[in-house]
């Protein structure tokens, strides 16, 4: 199963590698990872989707844990969260593909940010199951180049992840 | 106080308590050794001959005084000579602060002469590390690197100061207090578990208690001991783990695991309730999981939480000191009403002393070779069974383990972990720097002891009086074994060709040679070798023994505890 684990850690430097350096270590998997600070200068803040049985899961969190760059660790999948993702996909745009491809766009809630005569670049928040379903939903000889940002999310409610 | 890096860093090692350096000089370091020339007034450095051996002889260092041992070296192959030793000291939860020289920030990532990424390469192998790259912050972060060396479970902490650090001035005063928001060791087991845990151990009728080197880490001995006295269950204990609880005790019944006793490996596999403490399921000690004690319910101390359920699924998690956990379960019997089981553990036993009756040591005491487990037991009687001990990794180690029964903690030390040849002379040099009244030995294969044998120089130059008992039988003796068992006999490599005359080796470096390859003058020999003729100078003892010799028992790979072999 899938599992969004966010951290906050200490922003030194040398604390992204000890986080990823577990995870080739110990044979993790590492399905897409996000880093960047927080409001407060020293924390930033990490979020990354592995997936595993509950007790590999289990066993993430506490070498996580382990770590003495990592202040807190939380497995989001645990309770009620929101997840989110960022995309920008480049398409080839042509002749009565662009008219398509607004509509497409409309349809997922996506925006146009970039437009040449032959292209467009769509911007896209979502889920990342909303992300693959509009990939999936495009001529992928069309696609000219996917970015994604990787999944970030908080617990819903006044829940939070805090020093 | 404003001085430079170099001087706050011999100031903070002596302001911390830290008396001796294990070390070896060179360019990013030279500010470093200066300082210990102007400003070093209690902390002795004893100059190794090979950074790996700097670390061992800290490590050994630490393990038979429960001090960290201090490491400097210098950067690039300084640092990487140092890393094997680095990886040993954390298999096995060492504390060890390594110092290592860098060259001058500005030169950091351009290639520089003898330049390494140490925090990089390390990484992996240490409980932290550090690169300093402000002077002001020198001081701090080493009270960090101590405090984080030996709280919690222990572990190697490695400091990387570049050369400009060490020349550039700050102010210095010993930081009294660190606190770090990310790293909050547990102090305390939970009650309810510990309570629930002693009930448990009360109903079992097939217990038995499964401990290792964190015991030893611990400091909880006196405690173990008592709370297995009052327990009345058998003990088996972890290659790390020897000592803790007295061989000697007619409650222990020995090591486990792939060479452990028959009684022992039994016991486990048989038992309806395991107490591991301070030990953690290594598959040495397993065998294969899936066959791993069938009908056993599990209670688990350990300080770290990433120990407990990673190989074996536990019933009763106790995250905690051993110490303190321990303590708190002998307040709990002390407390109870309930009542073991008499009639049950009397079965048991009668189970256990059966499998015992099997004398699974037992080995030909007739025949015309020495045979290793001899060598070692005549060495036991000879050092009256008081000695340190340290080993390298192979045959000689196992046998040492098997036949030189430990009856305290912190006297046998040897690389469980990581299994690193050349562990055994440099960590004995470590014992025999902190207890120079006391005996010390190296149990060792003519193999092993290559891998480190330039100390036998640093021995001579600080008068380290070890006694290295060298089980020479011209082979790879575990290798060998695992070729003979398991690879049709054919004994690639493990044939030790070429090996020098130990005893005229010995003499070059100015210590004394002995050969032994009589069985019938061996106690005899070993007895003149551990004299007061001899009390001050380091003996190579080079034993002949017998080359067939293998270490039984054995689980083969893949088997589980009930599938020994036993000769």
């Amino acid at each position: 199963m899938k599992h969004i684990i966010s951290m906050l850690m200490e922003n030194e430097a040398g604390a992204l590698s000890r986080v990823s350096g577990l995870f080739s270590a110990r044979g993790y998997n590492i399905h897409a990872l996000t880093v960047a600070p927080t409001e407060d200068d020293s924390l930033s803040r990490l979020t990354l989707v592995t997936s595993g049985t509950a007790q590999e899961v289990e066993q993430i969190v506490k070498h996580l844990n382990r770590l003495v760059d990592v202040v807190k660790v939380l497995d989001l999948t645990e309770g009620s969260h929101i997840e989110r993702e960022l995309m920008l996909i480049k398409l080839s745009a042509t002749g009565d593909l662009r008219e398509e491809y607004k509509r497409l766009a409309d349809i997922f809630r996506g925006d146009i940010i970039d437009v040449t005569t032959t292209t467009y670049t769509i911007q896209m928040v979502g889920q990342s199951k909303k992300l693959d379903a509009f990939i999936d939903a495009l001529d992928s000889g069309l696609i000219l180049e996917t970015v994604r940002s990787g999944t970030v999310g908080v617990l819903r409610g006044e829940k939070c992840l805090h020093v | 106080m404003e001085m430079t890096g170099a001087q706050i860093l011999v100031n903070y090692l002596e302001d911390e308590g830290v008396e001796h350096i294990w070390g070896y000089p060179g360019g990013a370091v030279l500010p470093i050794y200066d300082a210990l020339d102007t400003d070093a007034k209690k902390v002795s450095h004893i100059l190794v001959r090979h950074e790996q051996a700097a670390v061992h002889a800290a490590d050994g260092y630490a393990r038979s005084t429960g001090k960290p041992g201090v490491v400097l070296v210098t950067s690039g192959p300084g640092a990487t000579n140092a890393v094997t030793g680095i990886a040993t000291a954390y298999m096995d939860s060492i504390p060890l602060v390594c110092i290592t020289g860098q060259v001058a920030t500005s030169l950091i990532g351009l290639d520089a002469f003898q330049e390494i990424d140490t925090t990089g390469i390390t990484r992996p192998i240490v409980k932290h590390n550090f690169l300093v790259k402000n002077v002001d912050d020198l001081a701090i972060t080493l009270k960090k690197a101590f405090y984080l060396a030996t709280t919690g479970r222990p572990g190697p902490v490695v400091v990387d100061i570049p050369k400009d650090v060490q020349t550039a001035k700050s102010n210095y005063a010993f930081p009294q207090e660190v606190e770090m928001r990310s790293y909050l060791p547990v102090t305390k087991g939970h009650s309810g578990q510990i309570k629930k845990a002693v009930e448990m151990m009360l109903s079992a009728k097939r217990p038995i208690l499964y401990t290792g080197g964190g015991v030893i880490l611990g400091d909880a001995s006196a405690e173990l001991t008592e709370l297995t006295h009052k327990l009345g269950f058998p003990i088996t204990q972890t290659l790390m783990g020897l000592g803790a609880f007295p061989a000697s005790d007619k409650q222990s019944v020995g090591m486990l695991g792939m060479h452990g006793t028959y009684e022992a490996n039994l016991s486990m596999h048989h038992s309806d309730l395991i107490i591991a403490i301070g030990a953690r399921f290594d598959d040495r000690v397993t065998g294969n999981l899936e066959k791993f004690c069938p009908d056993a319910k599990i209670i688990h101390v350990d300080i770290d939480p990433a120990s407990i359920s990673k190989n074996v699924l536990v019933d009763i998690p106790i995250v905690g000191p051993v110490k303190q956990v321990v303590t708190e379960m002998l307040a709990n019997l002390e407390k109870t009403k309930l009542k073991s089981d008499e009639k049950a553990l009397a079965a048991w036993w009668a189970q256990i002393e059966e499998w015992r009756a099997t004398e699974c040591l037992r080995y030909d005491t007739m025949g015309a070779k020495i045979k290793p487990q001899a060598a070692v037991e005549a060495v036991w009687k000879a050092t009256k069974g008081d000695a340190y001990v340290s080993s390298d990794v192979g045959q000689h180690q196992m046998f040492a383990a098997q036949y030189y029964p430990f009856d305290k903690p912190r006297r046998w030390l040897n690389s469980g972990g990581l299994g690193t040849m050349g562990f055994g002379l440099p960590a004995a040099m470590g014992a025999a720097l902190a207890f120079p009244d006391e005996i010390i030995v190296c149990v060792t294969g003519e193999g092993s002891i290559q891998m480190n044998i330039q100390e036998l120089s640093t021995c001579l130059q600080y008068g380290f009086a070890i006694k290295i008992i060298c089980l020479n039988n011209g082979f790879l003796g575990m290798v060998r074994q695992w070729q003979e068992f398991f690879y049709e006999r054919r004994y690639s490599m493990s044939y030790m060709e070429s090996l020098p005359d130990f005893v005229k080796l010995a003499e070059s470096y100015g210590h004394v040679g002995v050969r032994i390859d009589n069985p019938k003058t061996m106690t005899a020999q070993l007895d003149e070798v551990f004299s007061e003729k001899y009390k001050d100078r380091l003996v190579f003892v080079d034993i002949i023994t017998d080359q067939q010799e293998n270490v039984y028992p054995m689980i083969p790979a893949g088997a589980g505890l009930n599938e020994m072999i036993l000769v």
